[in-house]
């Protein structure tokens, strides 16, 4: 655990220490200190709702990637009463860093997607850090067909850095299995519904995240590409990352300012791995709300709306030049 | 570098900022030093042999409109979603800037340009991409663009050509950029239900979400010559796994090899292979036009 401790979180820990140290040394004289106590873990409730009503961006950031953060199959365990998993593309192979399989809730049938990240180096090893290959992406895309002939509803958890870029990756086409999956996810007669539980890195995320509702856990970020790369590449410099994060809009509260996401679901007080229960509730919740609304829909204005949703994205204008016209009147005329 | 190279500028009615001539620096104009075998050539030699090293078949990178040029029928082309421009809807560093300095360099109002034309008498939309402007990156507008050519395509029943070279999304538009990778494809998905014929030619380089949506997904994709095919590009690959990378990773013959395009075409060979194509189509569709 200790590692895993984020830099903005210490205050509290001290406080849980003091707190600790509090607790032991009334049990050890039989003082009673109940007032003094109450006052501290009130003290750390605030701090905490305090901390975390101001995180910036890198900070929700460090959330989204914590290795503790609950992971597709976490969510399987608390959401689902029945679960089993399905394996293999029937082309290739069987990538686990993409988790597929049907199950019940509440004596609802459901099909399941999600990357797969692990908690440990070694099962991050095994899962490659969330990281499909094609091979995830065509097993997915096979489910996907398989829950659309038997009518069931498709759930996508979106949790991955990005799309593996490697050789046999690229030799697989990697491209061609993400943009498969967008052209094919356009269309399919059962209810999408996307949520990005942890990372939305780029297209590897987009690559399962074409759906009906698009909803992002409080703490999770979704990016067209990592804060990383993208000051890499527009400046040279990948110490520049934090303000490339604030520069690229990737939190829940952003997104759904910017129109792009349908709804937040929040988390647990000082997020989701603070209590996977409870995230998995809310999730379940959010899950047969908007479920509901789809059910509403024939499949024709089903089809037809996802369509619209995607079709109406995109910011542009009329005006030629973003720049004062003015300005370039008068350069002209020089 | 070059403007209207082939001297055929009234292929394409897109209006050219003047300022554009002053980039062309002086030495440029006289010859060029082939990339990749080294080779001294005459401009005007480089240009009669379509911008193709005329030693080692090196395919110099071009620009949309001297591909219309090379590609389309003269006087053909009719541009459509025209007088649409980029915004800057997160208020991205420098973004305005880059859109105002690309548009100088290239004549262009974003990087692509989208029209109807015909070819060898063949009607069909087109769209081609510049990388040039900003990288032939996607933001709204290139998705925008090619969303409406696509659309164009279902309207008229045309063949849908679209010439793409690109380094992905555009980062300065975030996620919006991203999203037009569902946007485009999910329109591919349109055209393919339709019935109509999608000729994808992938141009050096095609990478990123360009290649990962809509560029992907044609009915039928040439890779020109020696184009640099991509999702991750190589620097990446590199940088993840630190190994060096095979000879020819990732370029058109490549992807050839592993069953990712349909045919490599030379420059000079492309606009027949494209009409041998249209022909072909042309005689299997009963109804047409």
């Amino acid at each position: 655990m200790g590692n895993n401790i984020l830099n903005f979180e210490k205050p509290l820990l001290e406080l849980a220490d003091k707190i600790k140290e509090l607790q032991s040394f009334m049990d050890d004289k039989g003082l009673d200190l109940s007032e003094e106590l109450a006052r501290l873990k009130e003290r750390a409730k605030n701090l905490q709702e305090e901390i975390y009503a101001d995180l910036n961006t890198m900070q929700i950031l460090q959330i989204a990637r914590h290795p503790n953060r609950p992971t597709a199959r976490d969510y399987v365990k608390c959401i689902f009463d029945e679960f089993i998993e399905l394996h293999g593309d029937r082309r290739f192979g069987d990538d686990k860093a993409m988790l597929g399989g049907i199950g019940l809730i509440d004596n609802k049938a459901f099909t399941l997607l999600g990357h797969q990240k692990g908690k440990t180096t070694k099962e991050n090893l095994e899962r490659n850090f969330g990281m499909a290959h094609p091979e995830g992406y065509r097993k997915a895309l096979r489910l996907m067909k398989q829950a659309e002939k038997f009518n069931r509803p498709i759930i996508s958890l979106i949790n991955t850095p990005g799309a593996y870029p490697g050789i046999g990756a690229e030799e697989r086409g990697q491209a061609e299995a993400i943009a498969r999956n967008l052209m094919e996810m356009s269309s399919l007669k059962v209810p999408i519904i996307v949520i990005v539980v942890g990372e939305g890195g780029s297209g590897g995320a987009l690559g399962i995240g074409l759906g009906d509702r698009i909803m992002m856990l409080e703490y999770s970020y979704y990016s067209v590409s990592s804060p990383e790369a993208c000051a890499a590449i527009l400046w040279k410099n990948s110490e520049k990352a934090s303000e490339a994060a604030e520069a690229l809009q990737i939190t829940s509260k952003s997104l759904s300012t910017l129109g792009l996401i349908d709804r937040i679901i929040k988390e647990p007080a000082g997020g989701a791995h603070k209590d996977p229960e409870v995230a998995g509730r809310l999730i379940k919740e959010a899950i047969f709300e908007n479920l509901h609304e789809l059910n509403n829909l024939s499949t024709k204005e089903l089809i037809e709306r996802r369509y619209n949703k995607f079709r109406q994205i995109g910011e542009f204008t009329k005006n030629e030049s973003l720049i004062n016209q003015e300005d370039i009147l008068k350069e002209e005329a020089e | 570098m070059f403007k209207d190279l082939f001297g055929k500028s009234k292929y394409v009615t897109v209006k050219t900022r003047d300022k554009s001539k002053k980039d062309i620096s002086p030495d440029s104009q006289l010859w060029t030093k082939c990339k990749q075998c080294k080779e001294i050539i005459f401009n005007k030699k480089l240009i009669e042999n379509l911008m193709v090293c005329p030693k080692c078949n090196y395919h110099f990178r071009i620009s949309a409109k001297d591909r219309l040029a090379i590609t389309i029928d003269e006087d053909s082309f009719q541009e459509i979603a025209g007088e649409i421009y980029s915004q800057d809807p997160l208020n991205f560093p420098n973004y305005k800037d880059k859109l105002e300095k690309a548009k100088v360099k290239t004549g262009l109002d974003e990087a692509v340009i989208a029209g109807e034309a015909s070819i060898e008498g063949f009607p069909v939309v087109i769209a081609v991409m510049d990388f040039n402007f900003m990288g032939g990156s996607m933001g709204s507008v290139v998705g925008e663009k090619i969303t409406r050519a696509i659309e164009k395509s279902l309207e008229t029943r045309k063949p849908l050509i679209l010439v793409t070279t690109a380094g992905g999304a555009r980062m300065q538009e975030g996620l919006i950029s991203l999203m037009q990778m569902a946007k485009t494809s999910a329109a591919v998905k349109k055209l393919d239900s339709a019935g109509i014929l999608y000729i994808c030619i992938m141009t050096d380089p095609t990478s990123g979400g360009v290649t990962a949506s809509f560029a992907s997904l044609a009915d039928i994709i040439i890779a020109e010559k020696g184009a640099l095919i991509a999702f991750a590009g190589p620097r990446v690959i590199k940088q993840t796994i630190s190994a060096d990378l095979p000879e020819g990773f990732q370029r058109a013959e490549f992807l050839l090899e592993h069953g990712m395009v349909d045919c490599v075409v030379e420059r000079y060979q492309m606009k027949d292979e494209l009409a041998s194509i249209l022909r072909i189509h042309q005689s299997g569709v009963r109804i047409y036009g």
